[in-house]
C-alpha cells in the first residue's frame, strides 16, 4: 500500500469517526444550548465577501454555516433565494469554488459546515472525487435538496466512507413510512422543513410545528433542525423552545440583497445573527437527552 | 422492454425521483391513485367516452400519396394527431390525468407550457370538468405565443408568466413545482410530457399509447403487416413515447427520435439532449440533459418552442442507451422546408414541432424500397406557428 493511498484511508477513517456536526451538538447538548444556522449564498454578493460573510457569522454566533452552492434551476427556493442563487452564479460560485472556500475558512476555524444545493452539480463533479474533495476541503454536512433517500445510495456509498453527514429533510407532509425511510439513512441532523411550500415565503407556525417534532423526539436520537420560514428574533425564540437548532436563510439573504452596495453589509448581518442568537439562548430548557 | 419502469420509477439508469421531501408523498399518493385506476374498468371506459366523443378519437393513419411519390421511396403515413380537439397530441394525457385528478378528490390543476399546446389542453380539461386552472408559462414564450395565450384565458384559465432564469419552459417548470410545493395538498400538477419524477413519466406514456395502439391496427389492416419505421419528434417525448410503446417488443419496427437540432449541432445552440447533452439529473428525473461542466443547466434553442427543453424523458434516455431507438436531430431550418413540404404536397400544416419528424422521414423515405414502411407521428398542426414561420421566411403578416 502506498503512502499516499494509506494516508487517504486513515484520514477517512478518522473523519468518520469524528465530524465537527456530532461535536458541536453534543456541546450544544451539555450547555442545555440552542445550535443557530446561518444560511450563506455562495457568491452572493461575491465569492469573497462570502468568506467575510462567513467570518462574521461565527463571530456572531453561529453554530454552524449552512453554505448554499448556486444552481440554475432552483426549484426548491423561493424568490429570495432564487435571486440570490442567481447573483452567485453571476459572480462565479460553483462547486469548485465553494470548495476552495471552505479550505481556506478551514485555516482559521472548527465551525461545521453543511453544504446546501441541488444534485446535478454533485453528479457532474464525479461522486467518488466529490466525496475525497469535500471531505478534504473540510465540509462536514451535505444537504441536497432534490436527492431524496429513496435516491441516495449511489452518493452514499462515497460520502458515507469519508466521514460526510447526509442531512435529510422532513417536511409536514412526511407520514410514517416516509420518516421511517429518512431516519434511516440520515447522519448529523434532521432538517425539518417547517412550511409546505419553498424556502424564505410563508412564516412558521410554531404551535404547529412543535407537536411533530416532539413526536419525531420519540424516533430517533438525531439532533433536530427546523428551517423554511423562520425570519425574525421572535419566531427563532419560540422554535428554540422545542428544537436543537434554527435555520435562517432567506431572511439573511434579504438583508444582504439590501445591503449590497453598502460598506456596512458584513456588520448589518453580524448584528442580525448575534441578535437571533441571544434569542435562542435566552430560551432555557432540558434538552433531548433529558427529555 | 413492456415492463418498465421498475417499482422506484427506474428506467436502467434513467428516471427515478428526484424531488424535494416534501413532494414525495404526493408523488407516492399519486403512483398509487394511478396504479389503481389504470385496472377500473369504470374509469378506463369514461376516459374512452371522452377520448372518442369529446377529442375525436380515433385519428387516422393518413397515406400520404404525394409526398410519397414526390420523395420516392418507401411509403409515408402520417398519424393525425393534429385531428384532436386543441391541435395536438396533448390532450389525450390532459383528459387521463384531469380525470384521475377528480377521482383523487384534488380541487385545482396547474400545468407548465413552452409552446401553448399543453397549456391549452390543460384548460380545455380544466373547462370541462370543472376545475381552476393555473398554466405557467416563461414570458419570453408568452410573448412568442400570444394566440395560445389568448386561447388558455379564453377558456377560463390563469396565466402565469415566469420571468425568472431564461423565461422559457424550463423556467415555467421551475414556478409549477415550487406552486406545486406550496399547494401539494389540494392541487394535482398536470404534467404534459413524459418527463419530470415518477410516476408521470410512465403515465403520461401511458395516457399517449393510445397513440401506438390506434397505429397498429390501423396499419395492420391497411397494410397486413408492421410498419418498417416510426418517426416521431422529441421533445419531452410524449408523442413519440406513445407511438414507440405499444411496438417496443416489435423488433423488426424500427423506432427514430427526432430531436430539434436548432442552428446546428456544433453551434451549441439546438435541443437535442440525447445526440449532444450528457447524463445529468434535473426536474426530478435522470436523464440526457443539456449542461456546462459545472453542472449547470443550459438554455436550449429550437424554432419548435415545444421542442425548446434542455432534457429529455427518462424512458427516452433508456431507449437510446439500449439502441432500442434511434436519436437524431434536424435543423430549424430543415424543420422549415418540411413545414413547406408538407402544407404544398399534401394540403397539411403540421405544427413545427412535428415538421422535424417530417423533415427526416423526407431525408429516410428516398433511401428505402418501394415496399418499405413509415410511419411519421404528426403530433400536432400548425396554425399556432403562423407567426414565427412568416417571422423565419421574413413574411410580415
Amino acid at each position: 500500500m502506498s503512502a499516499t493511498l494509506y494516508g487517504t484511508w486513515s484520514k477517512s477513517i478518522s473523519a468518520s469517526k469524528k465530524n465537527r456536526i456530532d461535536e458541536v451538538f453534543a456541546a450544544l447538548r451539555q450547555r442545555g444550548e440552542v445550535g443557530l444556522i446561518p444560511f450563506l449564498t455562495l457568491g452572493d454578493p461575491s465569492v469573497e465577501a462570502t468568506l467575510t460573510l462567513m467570518r462574521k457569522v461565527e463571530e456572531a454566533g453561529a453554530d454552524l454555516i449552512e453554505l448554499g452552492v448556486p444552481f440554475s434551476d432552483p426549484t426548491a427556493d423561493g424568490p429570495v433565494l432564487q435571486h440570490s442563487l442567481e447573483v452567485g452564479l453571476r459572480s462565479g460560485a460553483t462547486l469548485t469554488r465553494a470548495l476552495e472556500l471552505v479550505q481556506q475558512f478551514r485555516r482559521s476555524s472548527q465551525t461545521p459546515i453543511v453544504l446546501y444545493g441541488y444534485y446535478n452539480p454533485i453528479f457532474r463533479y464525479g461522486l467518488e472525487a466529490f466525496a475525497r474533495d469535500a471531505a478534504a476541503a473540510g465540509i462536514d454536512g451535505l444537504l441536497v435538496v432534490d436527492l431524496p433517500p429513496d435516491e441516495a445510495d449511489e452518493l452514499l456509498q462515497w460520502t458515507r466512507p469519508a466521514g460526510l453527514h447526509f442531512v435529510c429533510l422532513l417536511a409536514p407532509t412526511s407520514g410514517p413510512e416516509r420518516i421511517r425511510l429518512v431516519l434511516q439513512h440520515a447522519a448529523g441532523f434532521i432538517y425539518y422543513v417547517s412550511v409546505t411550500g419553498v424556502t424564505g415565503v410563508k412564516p412558521i407556525q410554531p404551535w404547529e410545528v412543535r407537536p411533530v417534532i416532539l413526536a419525531l423526539r420519540q424516533e430517533t436520537e438525531l439532533p433536530i433542525g427546523v428551517g423554511f420560514g423562520i425570519s425574525t428574533a421572535e419566531q427563532a425564540a419560540a422554535v428554540a423552545a422545542f428544537a436543537d437548532a434554527v435555520v435562517v436563510g432567506s431572511a439573511l439573504m434579504r438583508l444582504v440583497d439590501q445591503h449590497r452596495d453598502q460598506s456596512d453589509v458584513d456588520e448589518v448581518v453580524a448584528q442580525f445573527v448575534r441578535r437571533l442568537k441571544e434569542a435562542t439562548r435566552n430560551v432555557k430548557r432540558p434538552l433531548a437527552g433529558a427529555m | 422492454m413492456q415492463n418498465l419502469p421498475d417499482r422506484r420509477g427506474h428506467y436502467g439508469m434513467f428516471g427515478g425521483r428526484y424531488v424535494a421531501e416534501t413532494l414525495m408523498p404526493a408523488l407516492i399518493e399519486l403512483e398509487r391513485a394511478y396504479r389503481q385506476i389504470s385496472r377500473d374498468r369504470n374509469f378506463r371506459q369514461q376516459l374512452q367516452k371522452y377520448l372518442r366523443d369529446y377529442a375525436g378519437r380515433e385519428t387516422p393513419l393518413y397515406f400520404a400519396e404525394r409526398l410519397t411519390a414526390r420523395l420516392g421511396g418507401a411509403k409515408i403515413y402520417l398519424k393525425r394527431e393534429d385531428l384532436c380537439h386543441t391541435g395536438s397530441h396533448k390532450i389525450n394525457n390532459a383528459l387521463g390525468q384531469a380525470l384521475l385528478a377528480r377521482q383523487m378528490g384534488k380541487q385545482r390543476l396547474i400545468a407548465e407550457t413552452g409552446a401553448g399546446q399543453h397549456g391549452v389542453a390543460t384548460a380545455t380539461v380544466a373547462a370541462l370538468l370543472g376545475f381552476p386552472c393555473e398554466v405557467f408559462m416563461g414570458s419570453e414564450d408568452v410573448q412568442r405565443q400570444s394566440l395560445n395565450v389568448f386561447r388558455m384565458k379564453l377558456l377560463g384559465a390563469q396565466v402565469r408568466p415566469v420571468s425568472a432564469g431564461s423565461a422559457t419552459l424550463k423556467d415555467a417548470i421551475n414556478e409549477a413545482l415550487r406552486d406545486w410545493v406550496t399547494h401539494v395538498e389540494t392541487t394535482h400538477y398536470l404534467v404534459g410530457s413524459t418527463m419530470s419524477a415518477h410516476p408521470y413519466p410512465m403515465m403520461v406514456r401511458d395516457f399517449q399509447s393510445v397513440i401506438g395502439k390506434e397505429t397498429k391496427r390501423q396499419i395492420l389492416r391497411r397494410e397486413g403487416r408492421l410498419p418498417d419505421y416510426l418517426v416521431a419528434c422529441v421533445g419531452g417525448g410524449s408523442n413519440a413515447m406513445g407511438l414507440f410503446y405499444p411496438f417496443l417488443d416489435n423488433r423488426e419496427v424500427r423506432l427514430v427520435g427526432v430531436e430539434g437540432g436548432g442552428r446546428g449541432l456544433d453551434t451549441g445552440e439546438h435541443a437535442a439532449s440525447i445526440c449532444a447533452g450528457s447524463v445529468g439529473i434535473l426536474h426530478g428525473k435522470k436523464t440526457y440533459i443539456l449542461q456546462d461542466e459545472m453542472g449547470q443547466i443550459r438554455p436550449a434553442h429550437s424554432i419548435s418552442a415545444g421542442l425548446d427543453y434542455p432534457g429529455v424523458g427518462p424512458e427516452h434516455a433508456y431507449l437510446h442507451f439500449t439502441g432500442r431507438a434511434q436519436y437524431v436531430a434536424v435543423t430549424d431550418s430543415e424543420a422549415l422546408e418540411a413545414f413547406q413540404l408538407l402544407s404544398e404536397s399534401e394540403g397539411i400544416i403540421p405544427a413545427l414541432e412535428s415538421a422535424h419528424a417530417v423533415a427526416y422521414a423526407a431525408k429516410l423515405a428516398p433511401r428505402l424500397e418501394r415496399e418499405q414502411v413509415i410511419v411519421v407521428n404528426l403530433s400536432g398542426r400548425g396554425d399556432k406557428d403562423m407567426g414565427t414561420v412568416a417571422n423565419a421566411l421574413g413574411v410580415t403578416l
